[in-house]
């Protein structure tokens, strides 16, 4: 059990920062992988999501930072299962959602609605067999069943626009785009139904620099249009403290630190998030001195 | 289209090879099946004419020195005339109208038995994979071993029981043929071939369906671990939407590319069962070729097997094409 | 290039759902000329697979009692040809335990004299297979280029021609047949499904980085296929095999039936035959044409399971989904438990 996390600096145990509100509230999560021996890949994790924000999740490989996303939003697969813990959804109506409590068409019509995701390797997350339109289609049939088909039609060609992908695509199979347009198209998915929470589990990846640089701009630009917090998974650090307000280090299975980006980068607490800034090479500064000394830059 | 056209060579290819081999084999092969059928021919009495001699050599070789070469054009020129010869065991009807009265039966028993085998099949496998780690995988070994046990020992078993002990089927034959002489377009005439047909349907039924569950339970628990179903089910899909479109469209693609393999061994299976049933198919019809040296029979129906087998493949190939966009676009 | 979808999707077929479409069996290569195996504890993990996996023990159990019947008995019994007209077509009684045939045959010696023949059909058909898929697949699919080409058109060739009508075809012409030809015959027309699926994966592995590294190491092809690919193989040539086997006594045993196996021999096949002509159904002898079935449905689904336990071991996503959610219950229970 962490000490009080010097996390949560800025917000009390209240509810805002920068005067938001909080739309996630997660407390003493604990996910098991039941095998043998049991993996405790989360252990009694607790963060607060507010309005609006992005709240970056970073940490190595295998530090449970997937696992407690897919906890989240109730995806855990056997082996995996939730073992304690309550997550809370507050909605912009003012109910509040024990998610835990959710199941079958509750669960299922909460989807995507309230909270969606972006997952890691858009390679494989499209179904290779019927058409994008069919994919996005699939999430209105299903959530929105007044809308004609017209206004699918024409919610999904603006969706394209908006992400930066020719409406024409809507016609193509997964094969036929690249890695950047596939990952692009699964974010245009994922805005579909407005959602008040997006998480996205290393959205850019698997993809060369260039494109990632402009898939991030989409997704800051389209953030500030319809103000949906975000909740970014990645190993990559630096690009957190670009992007983030607040960011989460995690280490097997636990959160060690949580602050601004800002205290993040120029004060870090925990021995481990220092550890882990001074690993990424940096691209100003003395040359070899990070590789040939093994000295802490 | 390249995808199309790339299969329909290969099986204009296939039906050459399916030629050649009737061709070739009886020359190939020990034994002197010439001979053997000559001295059949004229032991049958009556004339044997020249002709007739020469379509024996056309279909088995001769002896008078004629190349290889002009062997084997005459025997392809007599295919493409649909000459298949003329039959011994049921001199002198052609081969062709022989195949022709028996095809029909075989086409609709194993046809039907083949597509109700080939859906259940698939809807049962899948919906077992889909409720994996329950009790619905002890299906598998039961059908495991149902899948192993021969056909026509199923349909010996089916016959004894529900034949002549129990008396629910009748023991043999397409239609009864005490109160019809031949096949006839009467509802009567219909309902009697149902019910003779039902017994073979059912072995093949019994004995096909346990490859495409297993195949299919497979390939579903496989395409179940993928990422565009753990997407449609954040999506909030309905169950039914994620298995049919996501799951199932996509676990069956293998199971429709693999038809051929299946398809080899249905047909072995009816050529066996209606020997069992004396059911007037083709299959049945080689048999008796084969029992009574009737060379040019049996490669007659050879050939007409092959033929539809091809057919067959080439609906599932279309199908795929259908389905698999993938296929398609990649040619 | 890589090879078309649909190609794809038939090597996972024919393999009965152990490849996936795309996907690689196992990442850890083995290769010959690693350190020495540590041969310790094979023995013990032989048992520890036997305990995990009960169809794997059931198969092998079933398989071996049927051998044991088939290499004993015949020691205990008359000839199979042997006719006592004292006692024809009577079911089981003193002198003939399984009963006589219409000739006065004993049911039971045939049975364990033609099941050696039915077995070594069989084992030796299905060697042929092996032998000439690996030829043609595994050669192929590494080679590539047009030695691949060639060698897999002939592959799909074979495999879409009817395999049961080419049998018959093959053994009119022949007039007498010993159990070897049957075997042969029933190798040359069986082999193309399984070559297909190795030349998927020997496909996959070429593009392997161990397998690259030999290359460019200057290994000569035959070395790389003998000691890189091969061993790697050997799972699916195991299953292969055993799904050759199956299908060899299977169609041994319909070719039989037709009349058209081995001349003059008895396998379980040629009973089947004998009784149908003998009118052992309408006459309801029963103890002649049930047991040879039986046996073959015993063996066959034996080699079945054991090939499906092959199956789950080397495909790590059928056995995770069964194991997990069972554990994930287990764990459930487990939990109920406590909470009571």
């Amino acid at each position: 059990m962490n000490a009080p996390l010097a996390a949560e600096r800025s917000t009390a145990a209240g509810r805002s920062v920068d005067g938001r509100e909080a739309v996630l509230t997660a407390r003493d999560v604990s996910i098991d992988y039941e095998v043998s021996p049991v993996v405790h890949a989360v252990r009694d994790v607790s963060l607060t999501l507010h309005r609006g924000e992005i709240l970056g999740l970073a940490g190595e490989s295998g530090c449970g930072k997937t696992t407690l996303a897919y906890g989240i939003n109730q995806l855990l697969r056997p082996p995996a299962a939730l073992r304690s813990g309550s997550i809370v959804f507050h909605d912009q109506d003012g109910t509040d959602v024990d998610l835990r409590s959710l199941e079958g068409d509750a669960l299922r019509t909460f989807r995507w609605d309230k909270i969606s995701m972006v997952f890691q390797g858009a390679m494989n997350s499209l179904n290779p067999v019927i058409t994008i339109r069919a994919q996005l289609f699939d999430v209105f049939t299903t959530h929105r069943p007044g809308m004609s088909k017209k206004q699918k039609e024409e919610r999904s060609q603006e969706l394209l626009r908006k992400v930066g992908v020719d409406p024409n695509r809507l016609d193509s199979y997964a094969h036929q785009l690249s890695g950047g347009m596939r990952q692009r198209v699964m974010i245009a998915m994922a805005l579909a139904l407005n959602p008040q929470v997006m998480i996205m589990d290393e959205p850019t990846t698997a993809l060369d620099v260039v494109v990632q640089r402009g898939i991030l701009r989409e997704i800051m630009r389209l953030r500030e249009e319809f103000n949906f917090a975000v909740v970014f998974i990645t190993h990559d650090l630096p690009l957190l403290l670009e992007i983030s307000d607040r960011i989460a280090i995690m280490l097997q299975g636990e959160i060690v630190e949580l602050d601004t980006a800002a205290n993040i980068f120029e004060d870090a607490q925990h021995p481990y998030t220092r550890r882990l800034l001074s690993s990424f090479p940096s691209l100003t500064g003395d040359r070899g001195s990070f590789i040939r000394t093994g000295e802490e830059a | 289209m390249k995808f199309y056209v790339r299969r329909i060579a290969f099986y204009v290819l296939t039906l050459w090879f399916a030629v050649t081999l009737n061709f070739v084999l009886p020359r190939l092969l020990p034994g002197d099946p010439a001979s053997i059928l000559l001295q059949k021919l004229s032991r049958l009495g009556g004339e044997v004419t020249p002709a007739m001699i020469r379509s024996v050599e056309l279909l088995l070789g001769t002896s008078d020195g004629a190349s290889m070469w002009s062997q084997y054009w005459s025997y392809i020129g007599s295919i493409f005339r649909g000459d298949l010869g003329i039959s011994i065991s049921n001199y002198p009807a052609p081969v062709t109208t022989l195949i022709g009265e028996a095809l029909p039966w075989t086409l609709a028993l194993v046809g039907t038995a083949t597509v109700i085998s080939f859906l259940l099949g698939i809807f049962v496998g899948a919906w077992v994979g889909w409720k994996r780690g329950t009790w619905a995988d002890h299906v598998i070994p039961a059908t495991t071993l149902l899948q192993s046990v021969p056909y026509f020992w199923l349909a010996l078993l089916l016959v004894y029981i529900f034949s002549v002990s129990l008396g629910w089927f009748p023991i043999i034959g397409g239609w009864d043929t005490w109160t019809f002489d031949n096949p006839e377009a009467s509802f009567a005439f219909f309902k009697d071939a149902i019910w003779h047909a039902t017994l073979p349907a059912l072995t093949i039924i019994f004995s096909s369906v346990g490859g495409w569950l297993l195949g299919m339970r497979n390939m579903t628990v496989s395409t179940l671990s993928e990422d565009y179903i753990t997407t449609a089910e954040a999506k909030g899909l309905r169950p039914s939407r994620i298995f049919m479109t996501y799951a199932v469209r996509n676990a069956s693609l293998p199971s429709i590319a693999g038809f051929t393999i299946a398809l080899g061994f249905v047909v072995s299976g009816s050529i066996v069962m209606e020997q069992v049933f004396t059911y007037p198919g083709i299959g049945r019809l080689m048999i008796q070729a084969v029992q009574g040296n009737d060379y040019a029979l049996m490669q007659g129906v050879f050939l007409v097997i092959t033929l539809t087998v091809l057919a067959a493949n080439f609906i599932m190939d279309m199908f795929y094409g259908f389905i698999d966009p993938r296929a398609r676009h990649n040619g | 290039m890589a090879d078309d979808i649909r190609e794809q999707q038939l090597a996972a077929q024919a393999s009965g759902g152990a490849l996936s479409p795309v996907e690689i069996i196992d990442e850890t290569p083995v290769s010959l000329t690693d350190g020495p195996v540590v041969k310790v504890g094979a023995l013990r993990r032989f048992g520890q697979l036997l305990r995990r996996s009960p169809k794997l023990t059931i198969g092998l159990v079933v398989i071996v009692a049927i051998v044991l019947f088939t290499v004993i008995v015949p020691f205990f019994t008359e000839s199979p040809t042997a006719l006592d007209n004292a006692s024809l077509l009577r079911p089981g009684e003193d002198g003939h335990l399984l009963g006589t045939t219409q000739l006065g045959a004993d049911v039971l010696s045939q049975l364990a004299h033609g099941g050696r023949s039915s077995l070594l059909i069989g084992l030796t058909a299905g060697l042929i297979t092996l032998v000439l898929s690996v030829i043609f697949g595994v050669i192929g699919g590494y080679l590539g280029g047009w030695v691949d080409e060639t060698l897999f058109l002939i592959s799909s060739v074979m495999l879409v021609i009817p395999g049961l009508p080419l049998m018959i075809v093959i053994s009119s012409y022949i007039p007498g047949r010993s159990i070897w030809l049957i075997a042969v015959i029933l190798g040359v027309t069986s082999w193309a499904g399984s070559a297909l699926v190795l030349r998927s994966q020997a496909r996959s592995l070429r593009t392997r980085d161990y397998v690259a590294a030999s290359r460019v190491a200057g290994e000569r092809p035959t070395r790389i296929i003998l000691v890189e690919i091969m061993p790697n193989l050997l799972p699916l040539f195991a299953g292969q095999f055993l799904f050759a086997v199956v299908a060899a006594i299977l169609g041994e045993a319909g070719l039989s039936y037709l009349g058209l196996g081995p001349t003059g021999g008895v396998t379980w096949g040629t009973m089947l035959n004998e009784a149908q002509t003998g009118a052992a159904l309408t006459r309801g002898a029963w103890w002649w044409f049930i047991p040879p079935g039986l046996l073959i449905a015993f063996l066959g689904g034996a080699l079945s399971l054991v090939n499906f336990s092959i199956d789950e071991i080397i495909n790590p996503k059928l056995r995770a989904g069964s194991i997990a959610a069972k554990n994930t219950r287990d764990a459930k229970k487990r939990k109920k438990k406590v909470d009571q």
